[in-house]
């Protein structure tokens, strides 16, 4: 699949920002005497201001943002249109227990908890637009749902320990520590899906595809020569090397240097991290193997 | 109920793509605008169709042979690409079971395209939604066009008749029993999409003979009691 940047944003971001959400509530519950409620305000600000720049971002991947409403109205079979309603819905729970906390209500804890709930729910609807497809086997598998939600709160836990490195230096490093572990289970994870799918044999072939049982059958002419909507769309384009690059930068920026810098350098290994991630991302759509592709693989 | 589908036969097609470019010509000038095309007279042109025609070899010099292969949507029975639309602008009918794109909701995600295995969707550049094959909605049922005109315009294309157009629920129609009698097959039947089209495999046409059918029982020459040639199996009459 040709990675889509719009969506690379989108997931990055979002997933950040339901970690730090997480790793907020989480200090909240374990630690909410010793932490100011601006804190907690803070932290808020943060997770909205990186979902509302991942909604902003994915609005770049529609032909018509104008009617992105409308993506909310198939929930009951589409995980697009069920991400559509979480998105929002994480946005207004998060702001509601920013304001509970800035305004002193109280019932944080419920609160906080209903913003949980949704923040999973997120987790699970998007990796479910992936996971759905069946026809994509990379994709559609348990360890995609796994690996969002890891990944996710690897990354937001490790921007809340930059952040509480600020904020709350006293609890800044047991956050690190647990910003370490989330990213070596993280590491586990992806590898396992890593190594599936880097295993993975396609159950379509081209004998499947045009219906035709011989083994020798060479593609000359695929109904266009300037390519098509199909040669751009489920090709990501790049060369072995660079596909190999993205592998090495993922695993280097998305793992090993977040893992060597966290405990002291917070700031920077989240950095680093993000941008490791977008390169997961980015290798998660490209080793993508659509079977369309069989119908697409020469012309003369 | 009715399933609208098109059955092609690839031991008929020629690979003329009189079926693209009439699919091209009628669906351009549709209500639901010009279908894109980028560059048409430069060097990488590209654009949008419903209709496309491939060409593969098959076997190794010298025994191959050319197939063409005609793809556009296959209206399948399950589409995967009708449940993941988040607007509905993805769509199956009921009454004919012809899966359509409704343009003016789709939100041009290119979500749907994913889900298909076929990559018989193509996102419009130009209009920016996903369009894809409708059979030809908007001629089929025309009243206006003769009766026999009612079929999309790659089937009245077709100049050696390789595209049947019908319905396969029922059995009876011709595309049913082309399908029943010509070995009719669905494309990546593993990706449990249930294709509506259907494919006509190819056939070489060759004349079987036993050796036993080139030997004449009343051939002039033949000697009585003695079979004419030894190293042909003797008759059914020397036997007894």
């Amino acid at each position: 699949m040709r990675p889509a940047f719009s969506v690379l944003f989108l997931t990055t971001l979002i997933g950040a920002a339901q970690g730090l959400f997480i790793a907020l509530f989480a200090c909240e519950l374990l630690a909410a005497e010793s932490l100011p409620s601006s804190f907690f305000v803070g932290g808020s600000i943060l997770v909205l201001i990186m979902s509302v720049l991942g909604g902003i971002s994915s609005v770049f991947h529609l032909g018509h943002p104008e009617r992105a409403w409308r993506a909310m109205t198939m929930w009951r079979t589409s995980w697009l249109a069920r991400e559509g309603i979480a998105l929002p819905a994480f946005m207004a729970s998060v702001f509601a227990y920013g304001v509970s906390h800035w305004l002193g209500w109280g019932h944080t804890l419920a609160v906080g908890t209903f913003a949980i709930v949704i923040a999973i729910t997120l987790f699970v609807c998007t990796a479910m637009i992936y996971g759905a497809i069946k026809v994509l086997k990379e994709w559609a598998h348990p360890m995609t749902i796994v690996n969002f939600i890891v990944l996710g709160c690897a990354s937001g836990m490790t921007l809340a320990a930059a952040y509480a490195s600020f904020t709350a230096p006293e609890i800044a490093g047991v956050l690190a520590q647990a910003a370490f572990w989330l990213t070596i289970l993280g590491l586990i994870t992806r590898g396992v899906s890593l190594w599936r799918n880097a295993t993975l044999r396609p159950t379509s072939t081209l004998q499947t595809a045009i219906g035709i049982r011989h083994p020798h059958i060479v593609q000359k002419a695929q109904g266009s020569m300037g390519g098509s909507y199909n040669t751009r769309e489920f090709f990501h384009g790049k060369s072995p090397a660079f596909v190999r690059g993205v592998l090495l930068t993922l695993i280097l920026g998305a793992f090993v240097l977040p893992l060597v810098l966290v405990l002291m350098l917070p700031l920077l290994a989240f950095i680093i991290q993000y941008l490791g991630l977008l390169a997961e991302r980015w290798y998660f759509f490209a080793e993508a193997q659509h079977p369309q592709n069989l119908y697409y693989q020469g012309k003369s | 109920m009715t399933q609208l589908a098109l059955v092609i036969d690839l031991n008929v097609c020629v690979g003329c793509h009189a079926c693209v470019t009439n699919c091209k010509q009628w669906n351009t000038s549709g209500a639901a605008g010009s279908l894109v095309d980028c560059n048409p007279y430069e060097a990488e042109p590209n654009g949008t169709f419903f209709n496309r025609v491939q060409t593969f070899e098959v076997g190794t010099y010298p025994n191959t042979d050319t197939v063409h292969f005609p793809k556009s949507c296959l209206h399948c029975e399950d589409p995967a690409c009708v449940p993941v639309c988040p607007t509905g602008a993805s769509y199956k009918r009921k009454e004919d079971g012809i899966v359509l794109v409704d343009y003016d909701k789709c939100i041009g995600c290119k979500y749907c395209s994913w889900a298909c295995p076929y990559g018989v969707r193509e996102f419009d550049e130009q209009r920016k939604v996903m369009t894809k094959c409708t059979l030809c909605v908007d001629r089929i049922y025309d009243e206006s066009l003769p009766e026999d005109r009612r079929k999309p315009s790659c089937v009245l294309a077709c100049p050696p008749g390789a595209r049947l157009f019908g319905d396969v629920h029922d059995p009876e129609s011709a595309v049913s029993i082309a399908i029943r009698e010509r070995g009719g097959y669905t494309l990546m039947p593993e990706a449990n999409t249930k294709p509506a089209n259907h494919y006509l495999p190819r056939r070489k046409t060759t004349v079987s003979v036993r050796s036993d059918e080139l030997y004449r029982s009343d051939n002039p020459h033949k000697i009585d009691g003695a079979p004419f040639d030894k190293n042909l199996p003797p008759t059914n009459e020397e036997l007894n």
